[in-house]
């Protein structure tokens, strides 16, 4: 239970040898993946705008993978998730990602349907 | 007593009670109970601050142009301030979670330590919220408003952004303020700003160095800018008012929707931080008090901090959809 910590991160890639340690570990993965979203954002290479993906830029993709994967680091480690046992985890984690996921995929998607319609519309909206 | 079953002698059977098959305490799962209530409910808010920039996908503002200042500097930083945030947030999470640990161990100077730095964080970030409200709020270059609600900003022909006090002519004039003291129905006005739109239509023409963009996204993402004679007539034809900053009518950015949002969704996530810190201050006298030393365990950091490294996972999306994407 709540004393034992698992002591990996990276599925066993990096093993440590105290929670404390672990944690000063996740912080620097987090300000690592910060730093990069951070200077993506700044910069915005050129072919990473061009491209896309779905009708979304990649550089977007990439914001959004890794704020995935940030939160998943302070989920797990941070709020102790991996800690707990698989029923919890399971409870709290796909109740959230089943409703997020339909509830924003419902709501882009209309959300596209009405700049369509602004768009191809016969009124003018910009006067 | 005696009538009711006190013993049904399946005690630490499946069915008898006083198993808890997620092994943790009623606490702490009420805290994940309201920890996924309020993300859906954060994730609602994001959703539709979604569709609405899915609405206005060709003209939506661009995030790194309205942030771009860090306090005590003058120049155009942008992402620079919120990144430091974020760290900020990151940085007193790292210092709950310490505290957490030393609690499991039973060592309470440490965690009085841990939750003082937390407080801390916590605090600074609210400030910098405020900071960055304040800022938003006051406004940068202006702008003028059309019409139909859209926004046209200022710049020279190398596509620097150019304020309105270094367009606006002076035309002498007489408007005043309208106060509720001088109408039949005690109407008043706000506030005049400090240029007419006559001023600044005046002043355009006679600098020709000065361009207007729209809020119209090209296909490379940045601001549409027009043609000297097309900004001429754009702005004699169409412009109506002057806007400088935002609130929750017009924004000097784009459209007012993106104020809305911000407003509302970073104060929501604000007033969390808020709360949390207070509920961390209560923690840190409790602990101070010898409460949980009393108690045997530091369970209560435990779930405060629960809480607190959710405001930190609700910042990193809200982090990444309103300065990143």
């Amino acid at each position: 239970m709540a004393h034992e910590h698992k002591l990996e991160i990276f599925r066993g890639l990096l093993k440590f040898k105290s929670n404390v340690s672990k944690i000063w570990g996740v912080l620097i993965v987090l300000s690592i993946v910060t730093a990069i979203e951070v200077v993506l954002g700044i910069y915005k290479p050129e072919f990473l705008i061009e491209g896309t993906l779905l009708r979304m830029k990649y550089l977007n993709w990439i914001f959004i993978i890794l704020t995935i994967f940030k939160a998943y680091y302070i989920t797990w480690d941070f709020m102790h998730m991996r800690d707990e046992v698989k029923g919890l985890r399971r409870a709290v984690v796909w109740t959230a990602v089943f409703l997020i996921c339909y509830l924003v995929f419902i709501l882009l998607t209309e959300g596209d349907y009405i700049f369509d319609v602004y768009d191809t519309g016969f009124q003018s909206w910009d006067f | 007593m005696d009538a009711t079953v006190q013993h049904t002698g399946e005690e630490g059977a499946t069915w008898g009670g006083g198993n808890q098959p997620l092994k943790a305490s009623y606490g702490k799962l009420m805290m994940w109970f309201f920890i996924v209530s309020d993300a859906l409910t954060f994730s609602g808010f994001l959703a539709a601050y979604g569709f609405s920039r899915f609405k206005f996908i060709d003209s939506w503002p661009i995030a790194d142009e309205v942030f771009t200042h860090v306090p005590f500097f003058h120049g155009n930083y942008p992402m620079i301030y919120v990144a430091f945030m974020t760290f900020i947030l990151i940085m007193s999470s790292v210092t709950m979670v310490l505290a957490v640990d030393a609690g499991h161990h039973m060592k309470q100077k440490k965690v009085i330590w841990y939750m003082f730095l937390t407080i801390i964080g916590g605090a600074i970030f609210v400030g910098s919220q405020a900071w960055e409200w304040a800022t938003f709020i006051q406004g940068d270059y202006g702008a003028v408003e059309t019409k139909g609600g859209k926004i046209l900003q200022f710049v020279d022909t190398d596509g620097n952004r150019v304020a309105l006090r270094d367009i606006a002519t002076t035309i002498e004039g007489d408007r005043v303020t309208h106060e509720s003291k001088n109408g039949i129905w005690y109407d008043d006005e706000k506030e005049l700003s400090e240029f007419t739109i006559q001023e600044i239509q005046a002043g355009f023409a006679a600098s020709p160095n000065v361009l207007i963009r729209t809020q119209t996204l090209t296909e490379r993402g940045e601001k549409t800018v027009l043609s000297r004679e097309e900004s001429l007539k754009r702005l004699n034809k169409d412009a109506v008012a002057i806007v400088e900053g935002a609130n929750l009518r017009h924004n000097e950015y784009g459209t007012p929707l993106f104020a809305d949002f911000f407003f509302f969704i970073t104060g929501f996530h604000g007033f969390h931080v808020f709360s949390g810190v207070m509920i961390n201050v209560i923690i840190f006298f409790n602990v101070i008090l010898g409460t949980y030393e009393r108690r045997g365990h530091y369970e209560m950091v435990e779930k405060v901090g629960l809480y607190w490294h959710f405001v930190d996972l609700v910042w990193v999306f809200v982090f990444t959809f309103f300065y990143l994407v």
